[in-house]
């Protein structure tokens, strides 16, 4: 697992407030540019005038009184050239915001929900944390249009409402070949007029994920923790469709689900057969999930049959449907048509017995949550 | 305190439910179907049907929930069920908007076959007193294109289309050149027993992306037998023929319908190896039509519904063996009921419409310029009965024709969801209304249901498609992908 944020020791503060910075490994770029610039410093180089110093020496190098110089740990490695950073010259918190040679960079906009999911990765607090949309409006304008993907989530996007659209339509403006994927519980589309201005930025190229994770309200409903969710959200996939937005529907697998997984696609087969992709998702073993394992936990082995025939479902209607965040030993044969290699690079391991198995490489592997706190215990080898 | 709630607090507050329209009957002993509003189906056992009803059900009963969430009942905790339910039924008739997308040509009656139990054919040598001409057919095809349907299908028809196929090059390039100005969806089916195929013809076929529809009842002796002609060969033509259309057109492009005979009863198995044989994906098993020569020779008293189903349900268990055996083999007529059973959308075929399919679903433009309301309606005309006759194309306007009241009156009064019995029948958003068939019976548009053979059938093939689907896992998996062919 790549460590994307931390405390680094701080060897010079030059400036106070935090600000964003493109890592470079040049240090002979045009001395305007430098002031834009965080260097990852290399021996022999003169760092002079750059805005960000980071080295690996532990000591502050020469000649940079208008730096602000980090120490760097073994944890970075992977920064490189073109990656975007958070500073904050003040306290040392780095956070990596963009990794030039991934295809899996989300960006988070906060940190607020209106759900509380059994699930949640990323368990919300109440915190006004507006300053990461602020960030994110900056980060949009650094990121280089050349990329290829990028993710928008939270927390929930869409309760920041008219900001939200407002990022959509600069990203539009700033990245026009980029494709974006939010991540949203879809209630706030159930405001037809919300839904309209979302689909008049006309992005050429957004999908908007959406959770439904029962064809039963009442246990959609316990899922997300929300009264009235089912409604907002079926609503609001309904109201998105009907602005010709594209949509997928996302449905985490785990105890609470599994039971009426069949019936809940053949619910979406029924009812929603115009969304534009079905996933069917592995469990991540993070955030509120460590506390409800006991209530969540089922092992992928033991709902395998299962998965095939709610896959049967959706590929019988012929949706598009996808597995993601499952193990190859852990499933049939017959979804391997479906079978995605799905896990983010930075949260992606294999267990140390997997390095002689010989489906590896089509293998997504597990979270590096799963290797840390519980997975299948059947993963085994092919050979 | 957790910081999470049980799901029991997700529930509605009050045990009050509502009851959203359904329809049940029984399946067997124990067990009732319901269908609901969009045509989704449940089984559950009398009990809880009973319970159900009476708002009795309670909301831990495991029934409660598929009930909740398939919109049989709406109780507090979510009032989203209308919404879809509508959604599903403006989707199922979405088609009648688009009205009358199917056009069949009689281009002649001339036939060089002999089948006892054809409706319409003439064995006449006069070739000019049985086939349409240039001046019916393109008044024909101006109507044709009058219909407000982006997507139009002309079929040839005949007797044997073949012997007036230089009718069929003049409507095929005239539709082509007058829909240069309209840009609608234009497709063309010739169906045809093939005996007279040739290379022009298929050739002309492929520029003009020209569909074959032919007929293969069986094996060699059981389709001579069927369908007599001079040198007794039409088995080995129509091999011949398909296997050459196949070779020019793609083996897409070339699709055959059988007849159920007497004789093809006890020999389903044999049927069905000969459309393996052939190479073809799947086989419609249909009965026989009470029309024309059918009736005049009895051959459709020869068997009765009861028969016909155990051809049928023989058939389709036949189908779903060579399935399990890794076959990919449909049955169509199952896979029409289905997508009526497990999609929200309408197959569009016209025995099974209500509003039934007559004009709406297809109209006919008959050699002499005559236009009915649909091929079985022109049969019923062949035996002196005119009630489906809706003008002339050279005497008649288009709005006269489709607003005849010899196609109002029986939509109308055919209407199942009105219909008595009907409208109480679990079973009608997968039945159709078919008012020509119930007249040639009965002297009505409507017949009497417990009488009718109509009704019987298509009854026992919907709790037999149900029955199999429900009591193994394989066959509801291969069904829903029929439903979605």
């Amino acid at each position: 697992m790549l460590k994307l944020h931390g405390q680094l020791p701080i060897l010079h503060a030059a400036t106070r407030a935090p600000y964003l910075v493109t890592v470079t490994k040049n240090a002979r770029i045009p001395p305007d540019l430098k002031q834009a610039r965080a260097l990852l410093m290399q021996p022999g180089m003169d760092p002079t005038g750059f805005k960000t110093i980071l080295t690996r020496g532990g000591e502050k190098p020469a000649g940079s009184p208008e730096s602000d110089v980090f120490e760097l740990s073994g944890d970075y490695e992977y920064l490189d050239e073109g990656d975007i950073l958070r500073v904050d010259p003040s306290s040392g918190s780095m956070r990596c915001l963009y990794r030039r040679n991934s295809i899996h960079n989300t960006i988070l906009l906060t940190e607020q929900c209106n759900h509380y999911c059994l699930m949640c990765s990323q368990p919300p607090k109440q915190a006004d944390d507006s300053c990461l949309m602020d960030e994110a409006m900056e980060l949009i304008g650094m990121i280089p249009p050349d990329t290829e993907a990028l993710g928008f989530s939270g927390g929930e996007p869409t309760l920041y409402g008219h900001r939200f659209v407002e990022l959509l339509r600069h990203t539009k403006t700033r990245l026009p070949t980029t494709a974006i994927d939010v991540l949203s519980n879809g209630r706030a589309f159930k405001d037809m007029a919300f839904a309209k201005q979302y689909a008049a930025v006309q992005h050429p190229d957004l999908l908007t994920g959406i959770p439904i994770y029962s064809d039963d309200p009442v246990r959609h409903d316990y899922v997300v923790q929300s009264r009235g969710a089912f409604d907002d959200t079926i609503q609001g996939i309904l109201n998105l469709k009907a602005v010709e937005q594209r949509v997928e529907i996302r449905i985490v697998i785990h105890r609470q689900t599994v039971d009426r997984l069949v019936r809940t696609c053949e619910f979406i087969a029924r009812n929603l057969l115009f969304v534009d992709h079905v996933a069917l998702m592995g469990l991540e073993i993070t955030g509120f999930t460590r506390p409800n394992l006991g209530l969540l936990w089922i092992d992928p082995f033991d709902y395998k049959d299962v998965l095939s025939e709610a896959m049967a479902v959706l590929n019988a209607y012929g949706m598009a449907a996808s597995v993601y965040n499952h193990q190859l030993c852990t499933v049939n044969t017959d979804v391997r048509v479906n079978y995605r290699k799905s896990i983010s690079d930075w949260k992606n391991e294999y267990l140390d017995e997997c390095t002689s198995c010989t489906k590896r490489d089509e293998c997504g592997g597990l979270f590096s949550s799963s290797k840390l706190y519980k997975h299948s215990a059947h993963i085994r080898l092919f050979t | 305190m957790s910081l999470f709630q049980g799901i029991e607090q997700y529930q509605a507050p009050t045990a009050a439910y509502q009851l959203l329209p359904f329809r049940f009957t029984s399946l067997d002993q124990d067990q009732y179907v319901l269908t609901n509003l969009a045509g989704e189906y449940l089984i559950v056992d009398r009990r809880t049907l009973v319970e159900l009803q009476r708002h009795q059900l309670s909301s831990t009963d495991p029934a409660y929930c598929d009930l909740r969430a398939r919109h049989f009942l709406m109780d507090a905790s979510s009032l989203i069920g209308p919404a879809l339910l509508s959604l599903k039924l403006r989707t199922r008739y979405h088609r009648l908007a688009e009205f009358t997308g199917l056009h069949l040509f009689v281009v002649t009656l001339r036939c060089e076959h002999a089948c006892p139990y054809c409706q319409v054919s003439r064995q006449s040598e006069d070739t000019l007193r049985y086939g349409m001409s240039p001046e019916t057919a393109s008044a024909a095809l101006d109507l044709a294109l009058r219909s407000p349907s982006q997507h139009i299908k002309i079929e040839f028809q005949g007797g044997e289309p073949l012997l007036n196929f230089g009718l069929i090059q003049f409507l095929v390039q005239e539709a082509e050149a007058r829909n240069q100005r309209l840009g609608k969806n234009l497709a063309f089916v010739i169906a045809t027993n093939l005996a007279l195929i040739n290379d022009d013809i298929l050739r002309f076929c492929r520029d003009h992306s020209i569909l074959i529809s032919t007929s293969l009842d069986g094996p060699r002796d059981l389709h001579n037998a069927n369908r007599p002609r001079p040198g007794g060969d039409s088995y080995e033509r129509t091999i011949a023929g398909i296997a050459r259309a196949r070779q020019v057109l793609g083996s897409d492009r070339v699709s055959a319908l059988m007849t159920t005979t007497e004789a093809s009863l006890p020999r389903v198995r044999a049927i069905i190896d000969e459309y393996v044989t052939q190479g073809f994906t799947g086989i419609f098993l249909r009965p026989l039509s009470p029309y024309g020569f059918a009736i005049k020779t009895r051959s459709y008293r020869a068997y009765n519904a009861e028969r016909w189903l155990d051809f049928y349900k023989q058939g389709v268990d036949y189908v779903i063996e060579l399935n399990r055996q890794g076959m990919d083999f449909a049955e169509y007529y199952a896979s029409i009921i289905l997508k009526k059973m497990l999609t929200s959308e309408d197959p569009g075929y016209v025995d099974l419409m209500s509003p039934a399919g007559i004009g709406i679903g297809a109209l006919v433009y008959n050699y002499d310029g005559s236009v009915y309301a649909s091929d079985e309606s022109r049969m019923l005309a062949e035996m002196g009965q005119e009630q489906f006759k809706l003008g002339h194309v050279l005497t008649h306007r288009y709005e006269e024709i489709i607003s005849s009241p010899n196609l109002l009156d029986p939509l109308e009064e055919s209407f199942a969801y009105s219909a008595p019995m009907c409208h109480d029948c679990a079973f009608e958003p997968y039945c159709g209304a078919d008012p020509v068939l119930h007249y040639a019976l009965y002297g009505d548009y409507l017949g009497r249901k417990p009488e009718s053979e109509f009704c019987r059938r298509n009854m026992e093939m919907f709790r037999y498609l149900i029955r199999k689907m429900e009591s193994d896992p394989f066959v509801k998996q291969l069904f829903m992908k029929w439903a979605n062919r």
